[in-house]
């Protein structure tokens, strides 16, 4: 039975033995693993990339201050980009289960018609949930439009949830439950963690310091993009949107002003998606020159 | 194998194989492909016993029974040039004639001659022989590929066209024979791939004619009638060994077929607590999140049972039962959660929160919605006891938008109302009725059942129709997509059922008023353009549904005419007048009635006096009209009020028809367009009063006869 660090091990080994670049977690606060540049940046333009990494992702409103098994502010997605997407994907997809101990065979594996959408992204894709014995363990995404464009090439995403597949593998009911490593539990390395970001998003964080800081990290990320330093200039469109989340969960928008944060924070994901385009066409012009 | 004259008839099939497809496009895909292969085999002259079409999650499949050899000769004729220019004087064919028949590859004494409007021409036979079955397959199948369409067609890799999911191999065969192109950087052969787990990889199918035999030994039922069949006889049978019955919903069922390539249902169980919470709660989640099937007792209780079906066989059945038991007991605890977190506060107290809601973004919260709703369905109880309940029930029917279990289970709106009002203390009435306010959710659906779910169900849609046309929210040719139409329709149907005296008409106005402090939302359009403009729209639901009905639509556009604010009238005027509309005296009313119309459009003045009148027969026509007029009344009232049935529009047609020679008599009589100009426009005023009395059950000058 594989404990969440094998689990973790298994599958780096498995992409890394498939030619895809094994990467490290981003380092700045992120909702889902698309939005690391590794994914978000990178789907862009015409360059192959072959990605994967394991994506600590927070999502504030889905705090629980450790009491329920299922919701966690902080979860771990396994995120794989393959640009363009392979012929055998699938079969690529498939074998990483079973080399995790999950043998299609013995199972119900299905892909259900499911379409991902980020409007914040200006993103959206065609896909499935993939199930197993009923349950949605990956979200398995071709991107059509990323930032407002459409992709050519089409890269393919498969985004697993580690927590999800930990549990089927260990047989546990309650997140916390899970084994680490040897006797370490889920709940020695998270759960402390999970009561105070959920007290902090939910009681603590003060809107006007955050608001505030939406506000500079705006007006920071738009100053970056009109020096073209494109990779800074994303970085704090994520804290926008972090702290957005968390002004979100903390309940300080109503519906209008949700919006218009949301909308704000979707321009930047386009400006910064453009200038990200526009750099790579000069950078190969530069080296046509050459 | 049958034999042609030209050679064998041969099996072809076509199957598109690809990563699965999304379950709700197939019909509709395989429908398609159907109507695109006979379309195309019939244009190209290539014969089939039998298009046969299935499909999977994984393939779209074409098969042709018995395709012939070849396509069919097409023999036509050809012109050539004019008679006197293809003989000489002798008879002889020219150099021109035989110049014409070389190059259509006939014989120059095959060439006839024949009459134009030109003036003789020579013509040829010709016969272009059908080119083989197999190169024309090659054409026809990559075209139909081609052809198909989807609701989100995707891109895949580095190529820039089109499918519903990436192709991964194309199997094309007549007979033994490969049939070869390539299309969506695939090329065909004479590979299919197997069920993922049954059969996995590559097989190689040697002819058309096994390709349904061998596809079942790689574990694919291809036919979806097959499929739905063999998941409905298991879940039947695995089911009454418990003493329970599945419930087969006909969508549900649809979609699991489209989910699988082989179906293997089994039974699994969750905690029978779970059956304390509404059922709505406990079959949702079943239904919509796991595509499940519930089962119910002999007594029609739920059992804590459901049927799942697989993707598979047999292998591994008890770790697939768990998993699925354990991922829905996960589900039911959520659902549990969210209900019990539902039921710590009541709907009333709820209300405050819809003012947080948005209804739509430029026409305010929910709570001025409700507010609108309640003001507008009091309008439509006027008189009756529910008047007194109507206000809060709107407000309490749109509270459980606020509720954890509606905002997951969004289709569980007015269901779950319906459960927290009753388990809250309120009224059957009022929890009946937030139900009800819903109603029809779609075509064929229920009508509310009570009166104050009916005036709340009208207002709510009326509401929503003003609202949305005074922003420009307006449907535009097949484009609908705040599902206006159905609103309309469903309005019509519930005022049609339950007969309101106040009508749709002035129910709209009314609606319009409730909007903004103008009667129009801050920056749409004015008031009265909008009203017209839901009104034109409803009758325009009115007049589909009067076609539906059978009904001539001269009859439907002359009744519309004559006002339409109550439907239930609509349709039995139409009714009525279908009735008698071959009748002779029906035929004299339309003819004195559009007689009067005609004339009386010229009149510029409503006003009138018998003082003025100079002749007898204006009096006459004068006096009948207005008793005509008194009992025509009160007879639609009385039919309006419901105390005498539907035959009294039949009646007043007749009535009508009884000033028809006073009519006559008068046209004989008088002459309108004198020169006195008051006792013109006396006579021209009253001729239109009487036009107006005539048209009180329809527009009788719209009416077609035939030969007329």
């Amino acid at each position: 039975m594989l404990n969440f660090q094998d689990l973790i091990l298994t599958m780096e080994r498995y992409w890394a033995q498939r030619d895809v670049t094994i990467q490290q977690p981003y380092v700045v606060e992120v909702g889902a693993g698309t939005m690391s540049p590794h994914t978000f940046l990178r789907v862009l333009g015409p360059q192959p990339w072959s990605v994967a990494y394991v994506q600590p992702s927070r999502r504030p409103a889905d705090g629980r201050y450790g009491d329920n098994p299922n919701r966690l502010f902080q979860h771990h997605q396994y995120q794989v980009i393959l640009k363009p997407s392979p012929d055998n994907v699938q079969d690529l997809y498939l074998g990483s289960l079973a080399a995790i101990g999950i043998d299609p065979a013995e199972h119900d594996i299905r892909f259900v018609e499911d379409n991902w959408e980020a409007p914040t992204l200006g993103a959206w894709g065609t896909g499935w949930e993939v199930w197993l014995d009923g349950m949605e363990i990956t979200q398995f995404t071709y991107f059509q439009q990323v930032g407002g464009m459409e992709v050519r090439p089409v890269s393919a995403e498969i985004t697993y949830g580690l927590e999800r597949i930990a549990m089927y593998l260990q047989h546990v009911d309650n997140v916390y439950d899970l084994k680490w490593v040897g006797d370490l539990t889920y709940r020695d390395v998270y759960h402390q963690a999970e009561y105070e970001f959920s007290k902090y998003a939910f009681e603590v964080a003060d809107i006007g310091v955050l608001r505030a800081s939406f506000e500079n990290y705006e007006r920071e990320a738009s100053r970056c993009i009109h020096q073209n330093l494109v990779l800074p200039a994303y970085d704090y469109v994520l804290k926008c949107s972090h702290v957005f989340n968390i002004l979100d969960a903390r309940g300080a928008f109503g519906t209008a002003q949700r919006a218009e944060y949301m909308g704000r924070v979707r321009s930047l994901a386009r400006l910064v998606a453009r200038a990200w385009v526009d750099r790579g066409h000069e950078e190969a012009a530069d080296n046509g020159d050459k | 194998m049958a034999i042609s004259e030209k050679g064998p008839m041969r099996d072809a099939v076509l199957e598109i194989g690809v990563e699965e497809l999304p379950a709700r496009f197939m019909r509709q895909a395989l429908a398609d492909a159907r109507t695109y292969i006979t379309d195309a085999l019939a244009s190209a002259r290539l014969e089939a016993s039998e298009v046969c079409v299935y499909g999977t999650p994984r393939r779209i499949i074409v098969l042709l029974r018995q395709v012939a050899p070849r396509q069919n000769d097409l023999v036509r004729e050809v012109r050539g040039p004019a008679a006197r220019a293809a003989y000489d004087s002798e008879g002889r064919p020219t150099r021109a004639a035989m110049g014409f028949a070389r190059s259509v590859g006939a014989a120059v004494e095959e060439l006839v001659s024949r009459p134009t409007p030109q003036g003789d021409y020579v013509y040829a036979t010709v016969t272009e022989g059908g080119r083989p079955a197999g190169a024309v397959l090659a054409e026809v199948f990559p075209q139909t590929i081609a052809a198909m369409s989807f609701p989100k067609p995707m891109r895949w890799g580095s190529h820039d066209f089109r499918f519903a999911r990436p192709i991964r191999w194309i199997l094309a065969l007549l007979g033994a024979e490969v049939i070869p192109f390539d299309t969506h950087a695939v090329s065909s052969g004479r590979a299919t791939w197997g069920h993922r787990t049954l059969a996995p990889g590559a097989h190689e199918i040697e002819s058309a004619e096994e390709y349904l035999p061998r596809l079942r030994e790689l574990g694919v039922m291809v036919d979806p009638e097959e499929r739905a069949e063999s998941i409905r006889r298991q879940a039947e049978s695995l089911t009454s060994s418990i003493g329970g019955q599945a419930v087969i919903d006909p969508e549900l069922l649809e979609e699991v077929t489209f989910l699988v390539e082989w179906p293997r249902a089994f039974v699994g169980r969750f905690a029978e607590d779970y059956l304390k919470l509404p059922e709505a709660c406990v079959i949702t989640p079943m239904k919509d999140h796991q595509r499940y099937f519930p089962v119910r007792d002999g007594r029609g209780n739920l059992m804590p049972v459901f049927v799942g079906v697989r993707n598979g066989g047999d292998l591994g059945i008890d770790i697939v039962t768990a998993g699925n038991e354990k991922v829905l007991a996960a589900r039911l605890a959520d659902a549990r959660f969210f209900y019990e977190e539902d039921m710590k506060r009541p709907l009333a107290e709820r209300v405050d929160d819809l003012r947080g809601v948005v209804f739509q973004e430029r026409l305010g919260t929910m709570y001025e919605k409700a507010v609108r709703v309640g003001r507008l369905a009091s309008d439509l109880l006027r008189g009756a006891p529910e008047a007194a309940l109507v206000e809060r029930t709107a407000l309490l029917a749109k509270a459980d938008l606020v509720t954890s279990v509606v905002r997951e289970f969004t289709e569980l709106q007015g269901v779950m109302g319906r459960e927290y009002a009753l388990r809250q203390g309120e009224d059957m009435a009022v929890a009946d009725a937030i139900f009800e306010h819903y109603l029809p959710r779609f075509a064929g659906d229920i009508l509310p059942a009570s009166l104050l779910g009916a005036a709340l169900s009208i207002a709510d849609k009326i509401d929503t129709l003003v609202g949305y046309f005074s922003i420009g929210l307006v449907p535009s040719g097949s484009a609908d997509p705040y599902a206006l139409r159905r609103q309309a329709a469903g309005a019509v149907l519930v005022h049609t059922e339950w007969r309101f005296q106040v009508g749709l008409d002035s129910l709209a106005a009314r609606a319009a008023s409730l909007f903004g402090k103008d009667g129009a939302a801050e920056d749409g359009a004015p008031r009265a353009q909008v009203v017209q403009d839901v009104l034109a729209f409803v009758r325009a639901r009115l007049k589909a549904s009067l076609e539906e009905a059978g009904l001539r639509h001269d009859i439907a556009d002359a009744v519309l005419a004559a006002g339409f604010g109550h439907p239930a009238c609509v349709f039995e005027r139409a009714h009525a007048v279908a009735q008698v509309v071959d009748e002779s005296w029906f035929a004299a009313l339309a003819t004195a009635g559009s007689r009067v119309r005609n004339i009386a459009m010229k009149a510029e003045t409503d006003a009138f006096s018998p003082a003025l009148f100079q002749d007898d027969a204006e009096r006459e026509l004068f006096d009948a009209a207005k008793s005509m007029e008194a009992d025509v009344r009160a007879s639609i009232e009385a039919r309006m009020s419901g105390f005498v049935d539907r035959t009294a529009y039949v009646s007043a047609l007749e009535r009508m028809s009884v000033v028809c020679p006073v009519i006559d008599k008068y046209f004989e009589k008088v002459m309108v367009m004198v020169d006195d100009e008051a006792v013109r426009n006396n006579r021209l005023a009253m001729l239109k009063w009487v036009s107006g009395v005539l048209s009180m059950v329809i527009d009788l000058s719209t009416i077609v006869f035939a030969g007329g």
